[in-house]
């Protein structure tokens, strides 16, 4: 009996296919090891600089060696929530309509026009923001200016659902039919299935969706600093949402450009990025650990 | 335009660069037409003034382009140190620490006043209020008075539109208002304060909201805005910021804007330098809502 064998160029090629995959794959790895790595080598000597007393302060004044990163780390946090606050439900329901109730023809029409605002540039949604978003702001609310928290929050939520909306909606098409058929076998109602069986289903991915679009908010620049007022004051009590703000990433964005390079200022900056790669590194930790421990029960108990 | 405006130049010197740096290789050793580039960066105040006499200069000037960037007065001499601009625009006069880090590099830089800058202040058409005395608008800045009603406005809290910490607009403003003009001076603005990342959105804040007030070079201000007038003290005299009353000194919040070279200027950078300080580039300066220099 002859076994076919294959012609050495296609193992070949076969070999050759198979490491170029396998050096993308690590290569991502490598990049997200030396911006970490570069991040320690330019913020580590403000460590040396600047008391950690200052660090750790509540004043932000730059320009007079006031390095206080708490209204910086607040701010971004505040948006970030706030932002996913709105997104999250508004997101998942989309989602779950596109995927599970609309018609077809209604989905063809949705699922292009959320791409699409995707796709528009942050620059331009700050824009808006500062033309029409922040007046109605201020006049809804009272606050003496429209450029506060919550106009950014409103504008990176904005941001953020078709992040949301498009990954979640993939992990619901993912979700067998069979467990819906079973659902209905078993005479659930359409909001039933939808809510015990189909979301829990497709949890992970919901999670993944979620995760993603905090990245959007928490790393969004240009439409923040547009909008949200730049003032760093320190974003607590409960009228923060309507006071300004001011992020990590506009604070970067807007100090980097001017600083002598191998200032401690400058060095503060990088600083200002370690500390937004880290939690922006525990936030996809916590998610990443929350879909492994949710994964590990298995199917089979979702009408539970 | 809202661009953040460093930023859509940076854009716009970069595209102008393109088709410059090819046809620099490109003449090496043919034929072509001799051009002269000057290359010019700094202060985003200065950066629409800076635009107009590269347009005009280049119209009489055609073998001489002048590139123009912003980025802010720091970004300027920045550059100028590392070798980067020819000519650094600067809203402030060079620091000293700049000033040594030039001599360590073996560049003693020359500073040259091409123009004048009044700072108005400036507050919502619908602001009853007129005339602010330099003390008050300190204690507005730095938080001590919140309302408008302690200085004969409305009652209404106040919302303090600002600069970005790197603006030579800012620090102008922090020393000679803020502080008085006190070196000793520890005040800081409030932390209440917008800090917005361009002169037209600070002038945009201001035409929306009747309760922001706001500084901001003369050639910014619109009819969308008031400057009101300023005075030394609460007994002087008010005065509204205009060329007359700056060229005249009675207006206090003015300042020289500089352009810095590495060494005194020679050849086309110097025939440049003069033009701007002509009758002609002087013009240009008051067409731009900024004050000619006295004298011509």
């Amino acid at each position: 009996m002859r076994t076919p064998t294959i012609p050495r160029d296609v193992n070949w090629r076969e070999f050759f296919v198979e490491q170029l995959i396998r050096l993308t794959g690590a290569s991502s790895i490598g990049f997200v090891l030396l911006i970490f790595l570069f991040l320690i080598r330019e913020g580590t000597p403000a460590l040396f600089e600047v008391p950690l007393s200052n660090l750790v302060g509540q004043r932000w004044y730059p320009t007079f060696d006031i390095y206080g990163l708490a209204p910086l780390v607040l701010g971004s946090l505040l948006v970030t929530v706030g932002a996913i606050a709105i997104s999250l439900p508004l997101g998942v329901a989309t989602s779950l309509f596109i995927g599970e109730i609309a018609p077809d023809w209604v989905r063809e029409i949705l699922k292009p026009a959320i791409e699409i605002i995707a796709g528009i540039p942050s620059v331009v949604i700050g824009f808006v923001g500062i033309q029409v978003v922040s007046p109605l702001v201020r006049e809804f609310s009272g606050a003496p200016t429209g450029l506060t928290a919550l106009t950014g929050v409103l504008l990176l939520a904005y941001m953020a659902l078709p992040t949301i909306i498009s990954i979640a909606e993939d992990a619901l098409d993912a979700v067998p039919e069979s467990y819906r058929h079973a659902a209905y076998a078993l005479s659930a109602t359409q909001w039933q299935t939808i809510w015990r069986v189909v979301l829990p289903a497709a949890r992970p991915g919901i999670v993944t969706a979620v995760m993603l679009g905090v990245g959007r908010a928490i790393g969004e620049t240009m439409t923040v600093m547009m909008v949200a007022g730049n003032a760093a004051r320190m974003p607590l009590g409960l009228d923060a949402f309507l006071r300004p703000v001011r992020t990590m990433t506009a604070t970067i964005a807007a100090e980097m450009g001017e600083v002598a390079r191998g200032s401690t200022h400058y060095h503060v900056l990088f600083v200002v990025g370690l500390v937004l790669f880290l939690l922006t590194f525990v936030i996809n930790l916590a998610a990443a650990l929350t879909i492994f421990r949710r994964g590990r029960g298995g199917g089979g108990r979702f009408l539970a | 335009m809202l661009l953040h405006r460093s930023w859509g130049h940076l854009l716009v010197s970069f595209l102008f660069f393109l088709p410059l740096l090819t046809s620099c290789a490109g003449s090496e050793g043919s034929e072509a037409p001799v051009t002269t580039t000057i290359v010019n960066v700094g202060s985003d105040t200065m950066v629409n003034l800076a635009l107009a006499w590269a347009e005009a200069y280049h119209e009489l000037h055609p073998e001489v382009s002048v590139s123009v960037t912003g980025g802010g007065s720091g970004t300027g001499i920045a550059a100028l140190i590392n070798g980067s601009t020819d000519v650094a625009n600067a809203s402030r006069q060079m620091k000293e620490e700049e000033r040594q880090e030039a001599e360590q590099q073996g560049d003693s830089p020359v500073e040259h006043v091409v123009a004048l800058d009044a700072i108005a202040v400036i507050v919502n058409p619908s602001n009853p209020v007129d005339q602010l005395s330099i003390p008050q608008i300190a204690d507005v800045y730095t938080g001590r008075t919140t309302n408008w009603q302690e200085l004969g406005g409305d009652d209404r809290p106040i919302v303090l539109a600002s600069r970005e910490s790197n603006s030579g607009t800012y620090v102008y403003f922090l020393e000679n208002v803020v502080r008085l003009g006190d070196s000793d001076s520890e005040d800081l603005f409030s932390p209440e304060a917008l800090l917005l990342p361009s002169s037209e959105v600070i002038g945009l804040e201001v035409a929306q909201n009747p309760n922001a007030i706001g500084y901001d070079g003369l050639g910014y201000v619109t009819a969308a805005q008031k400057t009101v007038d300023v005075g030394v003290d609460q007994h002087g005299a008010f005065v509204p910021p205009s060329i007359e009353t700056v060229n005249d000194g009675t207006y206090p919040i003015a300042r020289p804007l500089y352009m810095y070279t590495s060494g005194e200027p020679t050849g086309a950078i110097k025939e440049y330098l003069d033009w701007i300080r002509s009758d002609e580039g002087q013009r240009i300066v008051a067409e731009l809502g900024f004050v000619p220099l006295a004298g011509s």
